[in-house]
């Protein structure tokens, strides 16, 4: 950790620099937007997705080939690979309820404070407190049933 | 060029504010992963953030075990609300124009300190109370959007696919349901 390389910070910045601006063009950061793709008024989030998806796949096959390891971290390039367990589909239906219900995902959100929408502190609001309930359950669980908690 | 009146119709119908700012948006966010993801290795998601910033007051084991990515992941946030800001400052108040934008009539448009910033209509209550389903299911569900919408699905890994199928067909059925009940917006 602090033997970090001087650019990683700076780097980063960038990429979430890259990252906000992205999401204010494309206006994902606009709940009605997202919700007017989910009513099926306007599919062109579609293309925020793929366009997302498309370039980060081309990268994640690429990197690894070409550079070998990362230069500021000396990491491997991996792709990013979880395991699949029930918690994905119920996480993933809790999540799709939210993100239907208020057209903001965690990203977008951050975003959306940015282009000025003060509104949306309600939503990071909200989304700290889910965060928090469910890290909080999911502790004592663990603990619990006193096994060591491994990562996903 | 598509000039049958039909395939226009259709266009119009299904893309109302075009593609081009939906296409070089998304083609942004990516690069965007893409930069931290060359020079570090790291595949970031935004909603780790959530937890990883909540170990800097909660000694809770599953936040603790963020300690040590939750430095850059704040870094990675500010920079998202900075690029945003600087889409605001720039493209949003018109001091840059490019066809490619398409302004759209979503929400209100008010003035602050010579910025053009934005304001939503979705009501406070849906946003709450959608925020916290989205703070539960994101860290149960291992992802969110960006996680295994982007980077996930960028990595063809069937987790992540099978996550993002079920959060847009459950957000789909949500929206729509909602809608139907007369909430709007």
């Amino acid at each position: 950790m602090s033997d970090r390389h001087p650019l990683f910070m700076p780097l980063v910045l960038i990429g979430g620099l890259i990252f906000g601006f992205g999401l204010g063009f494309s206006h994902m950061a606009r709940p009605e937007v997202v919700l007017n793709f989910l009513q099926f008024e306007d599919f062109g989030l579609v293309f925020v997705m793929f366009g997302a998806a498309i370039v980060t796949g081309v990268t994640f096959f690429l990197a690894p080939r070409l550079l070998g390891r990362a230069p500021l971290t000396g990491d491997q390039f991996e792709r990013r690979l979880k395991s699949f367990d029930r918690n994905v589909l119920i996480g993933g239906s809790i999540f799709g309820v939210g993100w239907g219900l208020s057209g903001i995902c965690p990203g977008a959100a951050y975003a959306s404070l940015g282009i000025g929408n003060v509104t949306i502190l309600w939503a990071l609001a909200g989304m700290f407190l889910g965060a928090y309930l469910q890290g909080r359950w999911r502790s004592q669980t663990a603990s619990a049933d006193s096994v060591t908690a491994g990562a996903d | 060029m598509v000039t049958d009146p039909l395939t226009l119709q259709l266009a119009a119908d299904f893309f109302p504010n075009g593609i081009s700012r939906y296409a070089v948006g998304g083609l942004l966010v990516g690069l965007g992963a893409v930069v931290i993801y060359v020079g570090t290795g790291i595949a970031a998601g935004a909603s780790t953030f959530l937890e990883s910033t909540l170990s800097y007051v909660s000694g809770q084991s599953r936040f603790q075990r963020y300690v040590a990515s939750r430095d850059w992941r704040l870094v990675f946030t500010a920079g998202i609300v900075l690029g945003a800001a600087l889409f605001a400052a720039t493209v949003q108040s018109g001091l840059v124009t490019s066809s490619l934008y398409q302004p759209g009539t979503t929400g209100e448009l008010y003035e602050f300190a010579g910025f053009t910033l934005w304001l939503t209509d979705v009501q406070p209550w849906r946003l709450f109370f959608g925020g916290i389903l989205v703070g539960i299911g994101t860290r149960v569900g291992k992802g969110c959007t960006s996680g295994h919408g982007v980077c996930g699905v960028g990595s063809a890994s069937k987790t992540s696919i099978t996550g993002v199928i079920t959060f847009m067909i459950v957000a789909i059925v949500t929206a729509q349901l909602v809608a139907t009940l007369g909430v709007s917006p």
